[in-house]
């Protein structure tokens, strides 16, 4: 007890603070997903589902209680109301905790790890007004459908703040031909995306990887004797004319990019590098067509 | 004081700190610039990659190069450098004399050449020597030798004074004793030069200054053959030079400003030049001064006087008060031509002598009475010029047949000649060209210049030498005579078109304008100015400035005209003289004035006038070595890659100190925006402050209760009202201003006044309100009074008593009467339109136009709408229930006139419904 009590103070101490910003993430996300506008997924064909399909005449083997007796008592025949099939989706994403998503190369832009929750939830609340199931990929939050399960996102992103320096997408949990959005600025080691990549493909998991980048990340506008630090301190290097360095840097970065989207094609996902400078709707629209498009 | 070059150190030895700098240098350049740390992520991308030069770690050398300077400007500047100090000479003994010429010819670097004497007073003063001061141009008076300091006292006093000095008189009132001398002279060789000269040599040394400077000196203009003739002179006659001439004189609108501008050049060795400009009369009449521009001093001015003035002319024709057409008026083209250079008066002949003109024109007139010809004798003789036209009546009439009239420059022969018409033979004759020797000389000749009919000359020994303009065949067409100083010139055509085409063609008035301005003598004699007294009009400073000449007493014409000739005076400055009836101007040189350089024998010292000053440079070194610092400070930043982020720091910091050193103008601006935005976002009435608290708390607590007033009845919704200061205050923003008037408010200033008329062009109202409740009756109570003043500059139209159909008795409330504290009837506003008719089927006229710049009227109605804080009435009005009502009409007049002002001529428009209404039915 006496052990314990400092942690869960400081546990509650910090999800309060996380929840006093949460309704305003909440309140953005949904007012980015608001911009689009969707139905459910309507497969089209008669089966499980709450809108009317068509009427048909009832048949042999239909029970008594599936019989439209309003429609059937304006006619001689019996008929049976049919419904569109409508089945849920699964979607299960995994927005990267790792330290490397706080950074902001301005003061006035918001960090990677912002515009990852951002986005991750405004495509939670598209999809879960869709009547998919949502949930984020380990343990936080199992896939479920409905609005409340928006708030089992957030306490989930929330808990899973993590000490790395990078991160690597966590597969456990990703159920078998599901759907999957990997937000992460993907600067960590890619063999460990490959890998990740690959057990979810074995699993026929389809989806979509979003790197998240800062314009400074993008741009490298530094000069002068500097000494770069990863945000957590782990990686150090040093430099007398960073300028110098840029060519190189961009070089590499545009290899880390082409090697990310040779993967996404090859396992059948998709592949977007959006930068924080950016609206955040057209990622918005680009991951819900994403994920249409792998159905 | 250790010496090098030019400078000196007060300290030398600190620049032995110098010698560190290699040391300096060393330890520098093992220190590189230190690094910032940065949090990146892409630091994994980073990893592995090495930098292409290795090197930089150390200082770059221009970095270095920049500190040891800026190091070494420290290490000077400490060590006290001084430029040029002064070399303390072995002092001479005893008193020195200062003389200054102080002439016109010092003006142009008179600051100089007094930091020159001061700087030697001072010297003196420092050697223990007395000293004396003598500008050479004042009056010669005893010399009192004083302490220095008291004398560089008054040195920033003296002045050049714009004459030449007078050497002959000072030499002989020098103080008795040795001393030694310093003459500043201008350079020039005023008369008596050698012999004071002399005279200082007798008692000590002689020092001479003389500055380099040419002197520059303009001539007075002269006119010649239709052009002015302007000349200036040079002292060192050298290279080619280019001046600028400058004319300058009063516009049509009083004035002054340049007329005219033309370049004069000095060609090489040359000490005169001189350049012609030729301007229209009308230009030249205003011309009062040429200068050389840009040259500060009085002898690059050359006043004008009269010479290039107007001529006076008087008109006089034979048909005096006959009626006929205008065209055939024999006075007509004379008129024409002449209105524009000339003064032209009209009048009796009698008449017209007495006003002394330069020219009278007798345009076909014959016979003059024994008095006239008499008087115009008298005038002639004085210098006049006669010009006479001929005409049917001078042919028809004996004047000058038989004998020569002394009026008439030839004798005529009966009749004249038609040449070309209908009953004669021949062509128009045309016009020869004009002799050499004839005052119209080089005049181009037009060739429809043609003459049908003349009176012609009888053949005479002395015709030939008379004629000056004669036709192609001979017959002479002008004659002229000398008569005493004057002439008299004969056209023996008609002034008008009849008898050739002379008077419509250009030639006519060019002929005209040489014979009258030759009328004029260019340079006045000594006889033509002596027995006047010549009173100074303008004076001229030695700088070249006009100033008013004051009470000073006026000269002899004797004196003026000696002065003319050898130049001004201590007794005689120059400027412009006026006399009975010309202005003559005394400029600094004469036409002949020779400039001559003075010439200093070999035992007198010269020097040049430049003095070179002692110039600590310590403040500049060390200002040198700070800004190389901050220019380090920038360079370090860039280095190291920080300068952009400091920048937007330094932008910051910029920014805040322009705020720091323009605060009271943001702070004004501010304000006056608030106030505008406070003026405008509401309805707001506005009053006029009169300077008295307690009317214009009554002001304001009125214009709230007719606020709330309106606020509650109508759909005007005014804010509270803001106060008005007239000098200060924008009036554009309010629709309506009340302006209670008190006897003793100030008038406006103009720009007030300027404001208030804008405003009321532009469509605002004001309501004056005299307070005295009588201003139509007799209107002569104070308030009235005041009221008329004020208001006298206001554009104000016509007025009116308020007419019983006024839009005022029904924009909103139906009124008969205007009452407020008092409840006189009359209200006077803008005068309806004459031409107003009474609408058809209507009581009142149409009377649409306009909303009525001012009300006026006197009953003091702010007191009878004032509310106090509580919202119940501030003054008590009339008596009992009567009072109220009286209240409640004065509430209505005052929404009747907001809405008035604020809806225009809208009820005014009522007039229209009917017809409206008509169209709409169909």
């Amino acid at each position: 007890m006496t052990q314990t009590a400092p942690l869960s103070i400081e546990m509650r101490a910090r999800a309060e603070s996380l929840g006093e910003a949460l309704p305003a993430l909440l309140a953005q996300a949904e007012h980015l997903a608001a911009t689009v506008i969707l139905g459910e997924h309507g497969r089209r064909r008669a089966g499980m589902g709450d809108e009317f399909w068509q009427y048909r005449m009832a048949h042999a083997g239909d029970s008594a209680s599936q019989i439209d007796w309003r429609r059937s008592a304006r006619s001689d025949q019996h008929f049976v109301r049919e419904r569109e099939w409508q089945a849920a989706q699964t979607v299960s994403l995994w927005v990267d905790p790792a330290r490397s998503m706080q950074f902001s190369g301005d003061a006035g832009r918001s960090t990677k790890a912002d515009r990852a929750q951002l986005l991750a939830l405004a495509l939670s609340v598209l999809l879960l007004r869709g009547g998919e199931r949502v949930g984020l990929t380990g343990e936080a939050a199992r896939p479920r459908a409905g609005r409340a399960q928006l708030l089992h996102l957030i306490d989930g992103m929330a808990a899973r703040q993590d000490a790395a320096d990078y991160g690597a997408p966590e597969v456990s949990g990703l159920t078998s031909h599901s759907r999957a959005v990997f937000l992460s600025d993907f600067l960590g080691d890619p063999e460990e995306v490959e890998t990740a990549l690959g057990m979810a493909s074995d699993r026929g998991v389809r989806g979509a990887l979003v790197q998240i980048l800062d314009p400074a990340e993008e741009e490298f506008p530094f000069d002068g004797r500097t000494i770069f630090e990863s945000m957590g301190g782990s990686l150090r290097h040093e430099t007398l004319r960073a300028g110098d360095l840029r060519a190189r840097y961009l070089d590499r970065l545009a290899a880390r990019k082409a090697r990310l989207e040779t993967l996404a094609r090859a396992s059948g996902w998709h592949y977007l590098c959006h930068h924080t400078g950016q609206s955040a709707q057209s990622a918005l629209l680009w991951l819900y067509a994403a994920l249409e498009r792998g159905r | 004081m250790w010496m090098l070059g030019p400078v000196g150190f007060t300290s030398p030895l600190l620049l032995l700190g110098l010698i560190a700098l290699p040391v300096l240098w060393l330890l520098l350049r093992a220190v590189p610039p230190a690094p910032i740390r940065r949090r990146f992520p892409g630091v994994a991308l980073l990893l592995g990659l090495k930098d292409d030069e290795a090197e930089t770690d150390k200082t770059p050398w221009w970095l270095l190069l920049l500190r040891m300077a800026a190091i070494a400007a420290a290490i000077i500047g400490f060590a006290g450098p001084v430029l040029n100090p002064e070399q303390r000479e072995t002092a001479q003994t005893g008193p020195l004399l200062v003389l200054m010429d102080g002439s016109w010819a010092d003006a142009r670097d008179w600051p100089r050449r007094l930091d020159r004497a001061a700087a030697i007073v001072e010297e003196a003063g420092r050697a223990g020597r007395p000293v004396a001061v003598v500008r050479l141009t004042d009056a010669p008076s005893d010399t009192v030798f004083q302490a220095a300091n008291a004398i560089s006292q008054r040195m920033t006093g003296i002045t050049p004074n714009a004459w030449a000095p007078d050497f002959g008189a000072w030499a002989n009132t020098l103080p008795a004793g040795d001393f030694s001398s310093y003459w500043l002279s201008d350079g020039l060789d005023h008369p008596g030069r050698a012999d004071l000269l002399t005279a200082l040599q007798a008692r000590g040394q002689v020092t001479v200054f003389e500055s380099p400077r040419p002197v520059l000196a303009l001539r007075p203009a002269r006119f010649e053959d239709g052009v002015i003739k302007l000349s200036a002179t040079r002292m060192p006659a050298t290279d080619t030079a280019e001046l600028e001439l400058s004319a300058r004189g009063l516009d049509p609108s009083g004035i002054e400003r340049e007329l005219a501008r033309l370049p004069l050049t000095f060609d090489q060795g040359a000490a005169e030049a001189e350049v012609s400009l030729s301007l229209p009369p009308e230009l030249r009449n205003r011309i009062s001064r040429f200068e050389i521009a840009g040259v500060r001093s009085a002898a690059a001015i050359s006043l004008t006087d009269d010479s290039l003035k107007r001529r006076k002319v008087a008109l006089i024709s034979g048909q005096g008060g006959a009626e006929g057409l205008q065209l055939l008026s024999p006075a007509h083209y004379l008129r024409q031509a002449l209105e524009p250079v000339a003064e032209l008066i009209d009048g009796s002949l009698a008449d017209v002598v007495l006003a002394n003109p330069d020219v009278i024109v007798l345009a076909d007139v014959a016979t003059l009475s024994p008095d006239e010809g008499e008087a115009i004798w008298d005038w002639l003789d004085k210098g006049g010029l006669l010009l006479r036209f001929a005409g049917p009546r001078l042919a028809a009439s004996d004047v000058s047949r038989a004998s020569e009239d002394v009026l008439m420059p030839v004798r005529l022969r009966e009749g004249g000649r038609n040449v070309g018409g209908a009953m004669s033979w021949g062509e128009p004759k045309n016009l020869a060209p004009f002799a050499e020797g004839s005052p119209f000389y080089g005049l181009t000749i037009p060739q429809d210049v043609t003459v049908s009919a003349q009176v012609l000359a009888q053949p005479d020994p002395e015709l030939a030498t008379r004629t000056i303009a004669a036709l192609a065949d001979g017959t002479p067409l002008v004659t002229r005579k000398p008569v005493g100083q004057g002439q008299v010139v004969l056209f023996h055509v008609t002034a008008n078109a009849e008898w050739s085409s002379l008077p419509l063609s250009g030639l006519f008035v060019q002929m005209l304008e040489r014979m009258a301005v030759s009328t004029r003598p260019a340079a006045p004699d000594a006889a033509d100015l002596e027995g006047q007294t010549w009173v100074p009009q303008v004076a001229l400073d030695a700088f070249g400035r006009l100033g008013e000449a004051g009470e000073v007493a006026g000269v002899d014409g004797a004196v003026l005209a000696a002065g003319l000739a050898t130049g001004p005076s201590l007794s005689l400055p120059p400027g412009l003289y006026a006399g009975e009836d010309r202005r003559i101007a005394l400029n600094i040189i004469n036409a002949e004035t020779r400039l001559q350089a003075a010439e200093w024998p070999a035992n007198v010292l010269r020097e040049g006038l430049d003095v070179q000053t002692e110039q600590a440079l310590k403040g500049t070194a060390l200002a040198t070595a700070l800004s190389l610092l901050l220019v380090d400070v920038l360079a370090a930043l860039a280095l190291s890659g920080r300068l952009l982020g400091s920048l937007r720091g330094t932008a910051v910091l910029g920014f805040a100190l322009l705020l720091l050193a323009a605060p009271d103008g943001l702070r004004a601006q501010d304000a006056a925006d608030l106030r505008a935005i406070e003026a405008t976002n509401a309805v707001r009435l506005g009053y006029i402050l009169t300077g008295d608290a307690r009317i214009d708390a009554i002001s304001e607590a009125g214009l709230r209760g007719l606020g709330q007033r309106l606020f509650e009845r109508t759909t005007i919704e005014p804010a509270s009202p803001l106060s008005v200061d007239l000098e200060r205050d924008d009036l554009l923003f309010f629709p309506f201003l009340y302006w209670p008037i008190t006897a003793d408010q100030t008038a406006p200033s103009a720009a007030a006044y300027a404001k208030l008329n804008r405003y009321l062009r532009t469509g605002g109202m004001i309501l004056f309100d005299t307070r005295d409740g009588d201003v139509s009756g007799t209107g002569q109570t104070p308030e009235a009074r005041r009221l008329q003043l004020l208001a006298a500059p206001l554009d104000i139209p016509p007025l009116d008593i308020l007419p019983d159909d006024h839009v005022l008795t029904r924009s909103f409330y139906l009124l008969q009467d205007f009452p407020g504290r008092h409840t006189h009837r009359d209200l006077w506003v803008e005068a309806a339109p004459p031409d107003a008719e009474l609408a058809e089927g209507m009581p009142f006229r149409n009377l649409n136009d306009g909303v009525t710049p001012v009300v006026i009227g006197g009953n003091d109605w702010a007191a009878a709408w004032a509310l106090d804080e509580s919202g119940a009435p501030m003054f008590p009005i009339g008596r009992g229930y009567a009072g109220e009502r009286q209240r409640e009409i004065a509430t209505r007049f005052g929404i009747n006139l907001i809405m008035h002002v604020l809806t225009g001529n809208y009820k005014s428009d009522q007039v229209h419904v009917p017809a409206l209404l008509e169209r709409l039915g169909q």
